[in-house]
C-alpha cells in the first residue's frame, strides 16, 4: 500500500529524513519509535505534504500512485489520513461543518455524490460513539476548549468517518489518560484493522502498543530506520532505552 | 461629521480615507438622526453593498435615552469608497452595540468610524468589527470613544480584528480613548494577520480543496458577528452578501 525508498527531506532547507526506506501492505499495523528529533513527525509531515516539508530525494509510491505527484488534499481523498500530534483549533467551524464539508470534498474529488445531511449525521453519531464523544460536542468549533485527550478523540472520530485506507498517526498517544488511551486504542483497531487497511503509529512508548498491537516496529535514528523488528522489539526498547539500539 | 469643507487627511477622522473620491459627492447629505427613548431598544441594519465605482458615505447620529439600547449590524462591502460614521452619545445606563464586517478587493476603500460618547454614568458600549481585505484594498476602523467626567462606571469596549489576503493590502485601527472619569471600564483590541497555514494545512489534510479551505476559515472570521440579528431573512441576506463578496474577491486565483 506504501512504499517508501530511501526518502530525504529538508525542514527549511535542514536535511531530517537521510535515505528513509518502509513498505507496509494492506491489513498491517507499523510502529515508528526513536528519541526525540529523530525525524519521526517530520516523516509524517512529509508524507501528508505539510508546507516547509520539502522531498529533496527518494519516493513514495501510495496504492501505485506516486505521492509527490498529489497535493495535501488529493493525498487526503486518495485515501490517506494524518493525525496530528497538535490538532489545529479553528474558531467559528463546528467540528460537523467542517467534517461533513471535508468529506464531501473528498467524494467529489473521487467522482462520487456528497452524502445528504441526514447520513452524514447518522455516520458521524456513529463514529462518535466508538470514542466515546457526543454530537454536542461535535457541534463545538473545531478543537477548541477541547483538552488534549479529547483532541485526540476528535481525531479518531475524524478517522472514523473520512474512512482512510492508510492513517498516519504522529503521537496520538500523547496527552492521553489510562482511560483516554484504551478508548483511543480500541478506537484506531475498529476504524482501521481490516485487511484493506493500514496504520502507521508514531510514538515514543510502547503503552500505545499494548492496545494496538503492530505487526512490525521499526526504530527511527538521524533520518533513517536503523533497526526492524516484530512487536518484541518495542518491549526491547522500553527495557534497554534508545541509546542502545542506535548505538 | 458636520464641516462644510471639503475633507483632507490633515484631518484625523479622514487620515486613511480616500478624500478624492469624497470630492465627487461633497457635501454629503445631512447624517440620519436616531432617537432613541429611555428604557427603548432599538435596531437598525446597514448592508452597504454598492455597486463599482460608487461613493458612499453615510452618517448616523445617534442619542440613546437612559436605558435605552442601540444595535447596529453593518455589513461595508461596495462601491470605491465605503464610509460609514456613528456619532453616539449614551444616556445613563444606555447601550450601544456594533458588529460590523468590512469586506474589499480591488482599490476599494471601506471605512467604519465611531465616536462614541459616554455622556452619564453607567453606560456600556461593545463594538467588534472584522475585516477582510484582498488586493489594494484598504479597511479602516477609527473608534473614539469619550467619557465624560461624571460618567462613572462606564464599560466601553473595541474588539478588532482583520485579514489580509494579499500583502498589498492595508488595514488601520486605531482605538482613541478620551477619559475624564477615574471609575470606568475601557477596553480595546486590535490585530491584523493573515490566513493561518497551519490551518490550511489541517483542512487539506482532511481532504478539503484549497479554495473551500479559504472560504471555510474566512467565514470562521466574521461567523458570529451577524447571529444576534433579530430578523432572520435580514440575517440570511447579510451572511448571503457577504459570501457572494469573498466568492469575488476570486481568491483561488491570487492566492493558489
Amino acid at each position: 500500500m506504501l512504499h517508501i525508498t530511501d526518502l530525504q527531506s529538508t525542514v527549511a532547507d535542514k536535511p531530517i529524513l537521510k535515505g528513509l526506506s518502509l513498505s507496509i501492505n494492506a491489513g498491517e499495523i507499523h510502529a515508528i519509535m526513536g528519541p526525540n528529533g529523530a525525524g519521526k513527525s517530520t516523516l509524517a509531515y512529509t508524507l501528508g505534504g505539510r508546507p516547509n516539508y520539502d522531498v529533496t530525494g527518494g519516493s513514495v509510491d501510495f496504492d501505485g500512485q506516486d505521492l509527490f505527484d498529489l497535493a495535501p488534499h488529493e493525498r487526503a481523498a486518495a485515501g490517506l489520513f494524518l493525525g496530528f500530534q497538535y490538532p489545529v483549533e479553528i474558531p467559528g467551524v463546528s467540528n460537523l461543518q467542517f467534517l461533513r464539508e471535508a468529506l464531501n470534498s473528498q467524494r467529489k474529488s473521487r467522482g462520487e455524490e456528497p452524502l445528504s445531511g441526514g447520513a452524514f449525521i447518522k455516520l458521524a453519531k456513529e463514529k462518535a460513539g466508538l470514542l466515546g464523544m457526543d454530537m454536542e460536542m461535535l457541534k463545538r468549533p473545531v478543537n477548541v476548549g477541547f483538552s488534549g485527550g479529547e483532541k485526540k478523540r476528535a481525531e479518531m472520530v475524524q478517522m472514523g468517518i473520512l474512512d482512510p485506507k492508510l492513517a498516519i498517526l504522529d503521537e496520538t498517544d500523547s496527552g492521553l489518560d489510562i482511560d483516554a488511551l484504551r478508548i483511543v486504542g480500541a478506537g484506531i483497531n475498529t476504524i482501521m484493522r481490516a485487511p484493506d487497511k493500514a496504520v502507521l503509529l508514531i510514538t515514543h512508548y510502547q503503552r500505545l502498543l499494548d492496545y494496538v498491537k503492530p505487526d512490525f516496529v521499526h526504530v527511527l535514528a538521524g533520518g533513517r530506520i536503523v533497526k526492524s523488528g516484530g512487536p518484541e522489539l518495542a518491549l526491547e526498547l522500553e527495557r534497554e532505552g534508545y541509546a542502545e539500539i542506535v548505538a | 461629521m458636520t464641516a462644510v469643507a471639503l475633507p483632507t487627511r490633515r484631518s484625523e477622522e479622514w487620515r486613511y480615507s480616500d478624500v478624492e473620491s469624497v470630492a465627487s459627492i461633497w457635501p454629503v447629505a445631512a447624517p440620519d438622526v436616531i432617537v432613541v427613548g429611555a428604557g427603548e431598544d432599538v435596531a437598525r441594519t446597514l448592508l452597504q453593498d454598492a455597486a463599482d465605482g460608487a461613493v458612499i458615505v453615510r452618517d448616523f447620529a445617534v442619542t440613546i435615552g437612559a436605558g435605552g439600547t442601540f444595535r447596529a449590524h453593518l455589513l461595508n462591502i461596495g462601491g470605491q469608497l465605503g464610509r460609514v460614521t456613528f456619532d453616539v452619545t449614551l444616556g445613563r445606563g444606555a447601550h450601544f452595540d456594533l458588529n460590523a464586517a468590512i469586506i474589499g478587493g480591488g482599490t476599494q476603500t471601506l471605512e467604519v468610524v465611531t465616536v462614541v460618547t459616554h455622556a452619564e454614568p453607567e453606560a456600556t458600549s461593545q463594538q467588534t468589527v472584522r475585516s477582510i481585505l484582498a488586493d489594494h484594498a484598504t479597511g479602516s476602523y477609527l473608534g473614539r470613544i469619550a467619557v465624560a467626567r461624571d460618567a462613572q462606571k462606564t464599560d466601553a469596549a473595541q474588539s478588532v480584528k482583520a485579514m489580509l489576503l494579499d500583502r498589498t493590502a492595508t488595514a488601520n485601527a486605531k482605538p482613541e480613548l478620551e477619559i475624564f472619569a477615574d471609575d470606568v471600564k475601557c477596553a480595546h483590541g486590535a490585530t491584523v494577520g493573515e490566513l493561518d497555514s497551519q490551518a490550511l494545512f489541517y483542512c487539506a489534510s482532511r481532504g478539503l480543496d484549497p479554495k473551500s479551505a479559504r472560504t471555510l476559515l474566512l467565514q470562521a472570521f466574521i461567523a458570529g458577528l451577524f447571529d444576534d440579528m433579530a430578523d432572520e431573512a435580514e440575517r440570511e441576506r447579510f451572511e448571503a452578501a457577504a459570501l457572494a463578496k469573498l466568492a469575488a474577491l476570486n481568491m483561488a486565483e491570487k492566492l493558489a
